[in-house]
């Protein structure tokens, strides 16, 4: 017993250490909440697949009372705002190279008379799909306008789509992806943090200092990495805070859970961090060391592509991102109230991560050749 | 000769840089000086004495703040471009490109120096041969030794003839042999081509080899003549003095250098004490002091000349002098725990890395209260072996044990029972002197108020002010910190790693000063330097070379084997490394 508060007193200075160090810079602790604060702000504003404007350009061949009507309901939208009105199809070509507009509608001259005479009456949209994701969206928009200009004239086909989306309902893309922030913008920093900790030692060569101290380096490790993680979990917190109450997204699931599946996230980042670290000989291949991983890590992640549409390979790898696990239990506490019960598949991958990691910086600490 | 214009013309020579702490400082202040053509010219003088502030500013790499500096006839603010082309600058650490061959190195210096093709051959093979690197022209400069490095770098510097040529610390870091021939080649080439050198030193034995001497401090031109003038300012103040039989000579030099009134300065030289005395001094009172030992007069070096500049332009009120104060208590009696027994045994001890082995079955003890020196070139296995006693390194092969715990099975217990202050400042420059010694405190284990006491008392001890950034501390504080860190657990054994590099010989003297109080006072000591004279401090030393052990025994021991046992530690290091590099050279040629 009297061993074991030994060594608890001897972690807490290398805890109390750490955090004196990263508090006492001026510059730092701006860093510790200036960026994040600034980041999930961009990602709550900029980052959204929703069409809030969406300029077109229309060639209206038929020029009767139908097209005028189509064209006023896709007026009518808010999302369309139409940018030209061509008088030949040559023009179109110009218009969506040039990226004034993101698509075009030709209404054949035979439109009005086609719908008169109860006729399929078909209407050319071209798109720019340099960019398909806004492509297809507006595509997706111009579909449902026509639908319901059909279902105005009663021409509604046979079986109607109700769309109900569950955990989302204006399907608000914000919704999704803030609070996979939550995740995801704390783990650029803790990663680096972790990174950058030993590698700033072993660089001015406080970290020979730091050996030859009895600490062992189980207690160094849990000495850097308590300070580490906690950090982490408090960026998450102020991410956490910006979307509940900046963004106003509604949380569903128990802030106990959230931060039980934080911690066991922001332990494997962590551990990779502190891995980099301990293998790194100095600041500058931490941080170099850090940008590699950070980009596959937010590829595989499930954060903007599912993971199911991903090549077997790459899938498996995923296992190994303790983002992937992160952003979905995240997601699904938040958004779908999961419980433990529903979310415990999430919870393996990201402790066996840190599970691995964090043994293995501590073994680098000493056997890593100098 | 006469009629020849000075090399170099310099008029209150002003340069100022801002320090650490925010508030500037001069580096050099307000220097004059002027330097006759074709003769070898050093500048001496401690670290920060603006030796290579004023060496940068002659080669034109860095613009003076105030003052006249003209090199060669040419104003050197007009046109330093034409003073380029004519002289020649070594700086500290040369660019060699580590991945070039040695002749690669030489072929790009060349171009870039626009040496015509024609005369190369003749050059390289020249200077190739002056450097004895003529069988190693494939060989990539990184995998050179370091004075080999710095050879190498003088070849590159030399492959034109310039006219003047400025060589900054050429020797620093270098070990003895190699510095000798570096010394050779520049004296070969004054003698064959007729050049001007400056070279800035802070060794007197490479001074004494010059024309004129200039002597530097804080910025400040202390003193200048040759070797001979200036040393002739310490005649009839120098003394050796033998103690008593069971004394150590480093408890009499103790003793004078804690006497600032009546002794300048003093070093334990050969089992004696040679020391200055102060021109004012009282001689009864220097009798009393020297415990009735006879005190003999001695002949002026160069070094007695420097020493009392030094101290004259210091004077008393010096921080670092003054050595801090340590706990008594176990100064007196048998030393706790001494049982006789080796305090660190290491029996066959080898380190590999790949196929280099670095230490080859090395084998010495090191008794409880003993100062122990470590003693080799750079590259001799000297800080391998160090860092396997720390724990910092693991061995390859053989038996380590430290303060009575096998280092091989227990490292953390075997750690609990050191000390260790490294080579460069390495406590946590952000924090505060308090927040390190608490942080390092905490690391050793100690907890509540039992730290706070040992804290408050080493801070006390070690003279420190608890809130001062430790980043922002003066060298002589930063080192008190980190030895003050380093004892703060109350070590058996306190390691030290080269502490003397890079400091002062004012602040080297407080620092023994400072080690031979804690010998005193029972703690084990454990020291490597490549300062020679400084192993007259130790008990006994260890001399390494090629990571093989050549020497072990007190200094007068291994001066006695070298069969050179009145000079200088120095002569004695290059005889046993040379007689044991030659009885290879021997083996190899009958094997």
């Amino acid at each position: 017993m009297e061993r074991l508060v030994a060594s608890l007193a001897q972690i807490l200075a290398l805890c109390r250490k750490e955090i004196i160090a990263l508090l006492k810079d001026p510059a730092n602790r701006v860093i510790l909440a200036a960026p994040i604060m600034i980041q999930s702000m961009l990602f709550g504003y900029a980052a959204t697949f929703d069409l809030k404007h969406v300029p077109y350009a229309v060639l209206d061949q038929s020029r009767s009372a139908a097209s005028t009507a189509f064209l006023a309901r896709l007026d009518g939208t808010g999302v369309f705002e139409r940018e030209a009105t061509l008088a030949s199809p040559g023009q179109i070509a110009e218009v969506i190279e040039d990226g004034k507009v993101l698509l075009a509608i030709s209404i054949p001259a035979d439109f009005a008379t086609r719908l008169a005479a109860g006729r399929e009456a078909p209407l050319q949209v071209i798109l720019d799909g340099r960019n398909s994701t806004t492509a297809g969206a507006a595509a997706g928009y111009v579909a449902a306008v026509t639908m319901a200009f059909n279902k105005a004239r009663g021409a509604a086909s046979p079986i109607t789509v109700e769309r109900r989306a569950w955990f989302n309902p204006n399907l608000d893309s914000r919704w999704q992806i803030m609070p996979a922030m939550i995740a995801t913008l704390s783990m650029l920093q803790t990663l680096l943090l972790a990174a950058l900790s030993i590698a700033r030692e072993r660089e001015q060569g406080t970290f020979d200092q730091l050996l030859v101290t009895p600490l062992t380096p189980l207690q160094i490790l849990v000495g850097k990495a308590v300070p580490a993680i906690m950090v982490g979990v408090m960026q998450s917190t102020l991410v956490l805070l910006v979307v509940r109450f900046w963004f106003q997204i509604p949380m569903a699931g128990s802030p106990w859970l959230l931060y039980l599946g934080l911690l066991g996230f922001t332990g494997a980042s962590v551990g990779i961090g502190m891995s980099i670290s301990a293998l790194s000989l100095n600041m500058q291949q931490a941080m170099l060391h850090t940008f590699l991983v950070i980009m596959p890590l937010t590829l595989l992640s499930g954060l903007l592509t599912p993971v199911r549409n991903m090549p077997d390979v790459l899938r498996i790898a995923t296992y190994a991102n303790p983002l992937r696990f992160g952003v979905d239990l995240v997601r699904r506490v938040y958004l779908e109230g999961a419980g433990l019960g529903d979310v415990v598949f999430d919870f393996l991958p990201m402790v066996a991560v840190a599970g691995v990691t964090l043994p293995l910086a501590a073994w680098l600490f000493r056997n890593r050749l100098a | 000769m006469i009629d020849a214009p000075p090399s170099v013309v310099i008029e209150g020579l002003r340069k100022t840089f801002s320090g650490p702490d925010g508030k500037p400082f001069d580096a050099v202040a307000g220097i004059s000086l002027s330097i006759r053509p074709g003769t070898l010219t050093a500048f001496v003088g401690p670290d920060g004495a603006g030796k290579t502030t004023l060496m940068r500013m002659m080669a034109g790499l860095l613009r003076p703040d105030g003052g006249k500096l003209s090199v060669l006839g040419i104003d050197l603010l007009v046109d330093p471009q034409s003073v380029q082309n004519r002289i020649s600058y070594m700086p500290q650490r040369f660019g060699l490109y580590e991945d070039l061959s040695v002749q690669e190195n030489l072929d790009l210096y060349a171009d870039l120096h626009g040496v015509p093709p024609a005369v190369r051959a003749e050059r390289f093979s020249r200077l190739l041969a002056m450097t004895d690197l003529a069988s190693f022209t494939q060989r990539p400069a990184g995998k050179l030794s370091g004075g080999m490095k710095q050879k190498l770098g003088l070849a590159c510097t030399l492959v034109r003839v310039p006219d003047l040529l400025l060589l900054d610390e050429p020797s620093v870091g270098v070990d003895p042999l190699s510095r000798r021939d570096l010394w050779r080649i520049i004296e070969q080439l004054i003698e064959a081509e007729g050049l001007s050198v400056i070279a800035s030193t802070a060794y007197m034995d490479e001074a004494q080899r010059c024309d004129q001497v200039f002597v530097l401090n804080r910025g400040a031109l202390l003193a200048e003549g040759t070797p001979a003038a200036l040393t002739a300012r310490a005649d009839g103040l120098t003394y050796v003095v033998t103690p008593d039989a069971d004394v150590p000579a480093r408890d009499l030099q103790a003793r004078l250098i804690d006497a600032p009134g009546l002794v300048v300065d003093a070093v334990p030289s050969g089992g004696q004490v040679r020391f200055i005395r102060q021109p004012a001094c009282d001689d009864a009172r220097l009798k009393e002091l020297l415990h009735g030992c006879d005190a003999q007069p001695r002949e002026a070096e160069l070094e007695d000349a420097f020493m009392l500049l030094l101290h004259e332009h210091e004077g008393p009120a010096r921080e670092a002098s003054v050595p801090p104060p340590l706990a008594a208590g176990r100064a007196d009696g048998p030393i706790p725990g001494d049982d006789g027994a080796p305090v660190i045994l290491v029996r066959d001890l080898v380190r590999r890395f790949g196929d280099f082995t670095a230490v080859a079955n090395t084998s010495f003890d090191v008794r409880r209260g003993e100062i122990f020196g470590l003693l080799g070139p750079n590259g001799a296995g000297k800080t391998t072996t160090f860092r396997m006693l720390c724990g910092l390194l693991p061995a390859s092969s053989g038996e380590l044990r430290v303060a009575g715990v096998n280092l091989r099975t227990a490292r953390a217990a075997a750690r609990a029972r050191i000390g260790y202050v490294a080579q460069k400042f390495s406590l946590y420059s952000n924090l505060t002197v308090r927040e390190n010694l608490d942080f390092f405190g905490g690391a050793y284990g100690l907890r509540g108020k039992r730290r706070q006491d040992r804290v408050r008392e080493i801070i006390r001890q070690f003279d420190l002010d608890p809130s001062a950034p430790s980043g922002n501390l003066p060298l002589g504080y930063k080192q008190r910190l980190a030895m003050a860190a380093g004892l703060l657990h109350e070590p058996e054994i306190l390691f030290l790693d080269e502490p003397t590099s890079g400091i002062d010989p004012l602040a080297r003297r407080a620092f023994w000063r400072t080690i031979t109080a804690l010998s005193q006072a029972g703690v084990t000591i454990v020291v490597t330097t490549h300062f020679m004279e400084e192993a007259e401090y130790c008990d006994r030393v260890a001399i390494q070379d090629a990571g093989r052990l050549l020497a072990l025994g007190t200094p007068r021991e291994v001066r006695a084997r070298s069969g050179t046992a009145a000079g200088h530690m120095n002569e004695a290091f290059i005889a046993i490394v040379e007689q044991a590099r030659a009885a290879e050279g021997h083996a190899r040629v009958a094997a």
